[in-house]
């Protein structure tokens, strides 16, 4: 480790993250009265996936009826693994502080009544706000500030410890609560804004004991323009796919998910020709500018000439598995860690598929409130403060673990070889037995490296952490997909084309050298069983 | 990848340091440097911050491509992306202003007609 000055502190709640989720969780634990520090390891207001573009949300009108038959329609397509009473709430919830991001000066548009249309977020403009709206709720904001490793004790989890990636000056911040809002983990595959998500939140839990579900809902990429990072399927369906010689594939509504079979035959390219007027593609323009801005830079008029595609890996970060939740407030199995956003286990509402396009940002908002709520309250009612607790920290692969080594971890070469057997679509997204089984068996060869020594520099600390997460990550999604020995919603096995009823059941990982699993009952196992068996979801 | 920090326009303000989600850049004596660009996840957030409209990222993430500081003001690229977004001077409506069709899913089903 670098032996620069440390800089110490003690509050209730610590956040770590700075997305959406870590936004409102530092937001709502401080308006609870709890004072609050929010470290990223970028800036809030740039970092995660949702700042560079936006976020499309998930919002229904209060009427019963229509509830409902979201609620219905999401729990046939996740496979019967969400809860109802959980979608319920984030519609509610999401409702009320959507009003908030109003009267905090979002610019919603209206329509014809003048009902203002909350349906959709612009990034850089929402997460600007965000952070107006933690620093004015008295919140401690470290920016560029990763947290490397978790403080504990025998009562739970205490703060963090990490390091300044612009001074070099280590940190650490003691409370009775902390919040894990670090994201997903995108194996820094360049999808907008994702190669922030590495998952170190996900290690740093485990290294307390914390549990993971659904990691083998990860198999999800996005098509992205082949040289550029803006993944917005959504508008492929204005597009024709064509090949090679220029002859059409397929169009609309069939693109996206034609893509990887397509891909695995030769180049594909898209043209968005289904928009055949000004006024349609202007709509589109103003929807998504982010999308359009690369390809105008390029050259590039995608309305009209054809772009090569590619696919961006998106992990857990628009899969669904993460931290194992306990409760309604977030909570996870430590005592005082809470978990929100896409380090959260989405399987309550998503159920087996993506929280993409609409759910993860309705519970971005949704679980950030009450993990911060949850934390503040929890933290609030300790008998003595952080401080004066006997916390140790808790680090250990690619840190702690190599101290005494006398070999150099290689950090590129290790991150090289994990997203080797992860990125690839041959392996992670046409997934069969054989596949999974000879990636993960190279997976576990790399794992002695996270016992070698990581380098003293401030990159060489941060990025050593990074890639022992990704490393783990990798590893547990891996053995979820063996564990899963049939297909539901984002988990797809050759050998197993169906879904099978007798699985209805979370997967529930827990370690990190030895990796163990259990299932997890869900409370609408039985709709499923009670229809036909064999029936396909 | 970020591609330019125009020496001309930038005022050493620091900001472009702080904002970088991926770190790629560290001040040099009393100016920013692009010190990591292997790090740069093309997310054009730096860009979006620049008070006075210095840098430039180009689309290409996995590759570096030339670019002329000449040729980008003139065809209006440099700060486009910030003017865009309606940060820039005199931008006028901001992007949320400006996108006033909300409904992506029900304007598809309903024009698209394919």
């Amino acid at each position: 480790m670098l032996q620069k000055q440390v800089k110490q502190l003690t509050v209730d709640v610590l956040v770590l993250g700075g997305g959406p989720a870590g936004a409102w969780a530092a937001w709502r634990a401080a308006s609870q009265g709890a004072s609050v520090v929010l470290a990223d390891k970028g800036y809030l207001g740039t970092s995660g996936a949702t700042s560079p573009g936006g976020t499309t949300l998930l919002v229904i009108p209060p009427i019963a009826e229509l509830r409902e038959q979201a609620v219905q329609a999401r729990l046939k397509a996740g496979g019967y693994l969400s809860e109802n009473a959980w979608i319920h709430r984030v519609l509610d919830q999401v409702e009320k502080n959507l009003e908030l991001v109003e009267q905090w000066g979002y610019p919603f548009p209206k329509d014809e009544e003048g009902q203002s249309l909350r349906t959709h977020l612009h990034g850089p403009e929402y997460m600007k706000l965000m952070r107006n709206v933690v620093r004015k709720a008295g919140v401690k904001i470290m920016d560029q500030s990763p947290a490397l490793e978790l403080l504990h004790d025998e009562h739970g989890v205490g703060g963090a410890r990490g390091i300044n990636r612009m001074t070099g000056e280590t940190w650490e911040v003691k409370a009775n609560a902390v919040v894990m809002a670090t994201g997903g983990c995108a194996f820094l595959s360049k999808g907008l804004g994702c190669n922030v998500l590495t998952g170190e939140g996900l290690l740093m839990s485990a290294e307390l004991g914390a549990d993971l579900s659904g990691m083998e809902f990860s198999r999800q990429y996005a098509p992205s323009f082949a040289e550029g990072t803006v993944t917005r399927g959504r508008m492929l369906f204005w597009s024709t796919l064509y090949g090679e010689d220029g002859e059409p594939l397929v169009k609309g509504d069939r693109t996206n998910r034609s893509i990887p079979e397509l891909l695995m035959k030769g180049p594909v390219y898209a043209a968005m020709d289904l928009a055949d007027t000004e006024e349609k593609r202007e709509f589109l323009r103003r929807a998504h500018p982010i999308f359009f801005m690369p390809l105008e830079r390029s050259g590039i008029d995608p309305f009209k000439e054809r772009f090569p595609l590619t696919l961006r890996y998106e992990g857990t970060m628009r899969g669904t598995g993460g931290l194992r939740l306990t409760g309604n407030d977030c909570a996870t199995t430590i005592a005082g860690l809470y978990a929100a956003g896409d380090a959260a286990s989405r399987e309550k509402v998503t159920g087996a598929i993506s929280g993409g396009g609409a759910y993860n940002a309705s519970w971005a908002i949704c679980s950030g409130h009450w993990a911060g709520e949850g934390a503040a309250h929890y933290a609030m009612s300790q008998p003595r403060r952080a401080d004066n607790r006997q916390l140790v920290a808790a680090g250990h692969y690619g840190m702690a673990a190599g101290v005494d080594s006398s070999t150099k971890l290689e950090v590129q070469p290790l991150i090289k070889a994990i997203q080797d057997l992860i990125l690839p679509l041959k392996i992670n997204y046409f997934r069969s037995e054989p596949g999974i089984s000879a990636a993960l068996k190279e997976l576990d060869t790399l794992v002695p490296h996270l016992k070698d020594q990581a380098p003293a520099t401030v990159q060489g600390i941060v990025k050593s952490r990074e890639a022992a997460a990704m490393l783990t990550v990798g590893r547990w999604m891996y053995t979820a997909a063996l564990a899963r020995t049939e297909s539901r919603g984002l988990q797809k096995m050759a050998e197993y084309p169906e879904l099978d009823p007798s699985q209805t059941h979370r997967l529930i990982l827990s370690g990190i050298d030895d990796i163990s699993i259990s299932t997890e009952s869900v409370p609408h196992a039985h709709e499923l069983n009670a229809l036909k068996e064999g029936h396909t979801v | 990848m970020i591609e330019l920090i125009s020496s001309d326009r930038c005022i050493n303000c620091n900001l472009c340091v702080k904002v970088c989600p991926t770190n790629v850049f560290d001040m040099e004596e009393d100016h920013p440097v692009i010190a990591r660009k292997e790090d740069c996840q093309t997310c054009f957030m730096c860009e979006a911050y620049c008070p006075v409209d210095a840098m430039y990222v180009a689309p290409q993430a996995d590759r570096t491509v030339e670019v002329n500081e000449e040729e980008l003001i003139s065809s209006g690229l440099l700060g486009s992306w910030r003017q865009e977004i309606g940060w820039g001077q005199g931008s006028g409506a901001s992007m949320a202003e400006r996108d006033t069709t909300p409904f992506f899913e029900v304007f598809t089903e309903q024009y698209r007609g394919n």
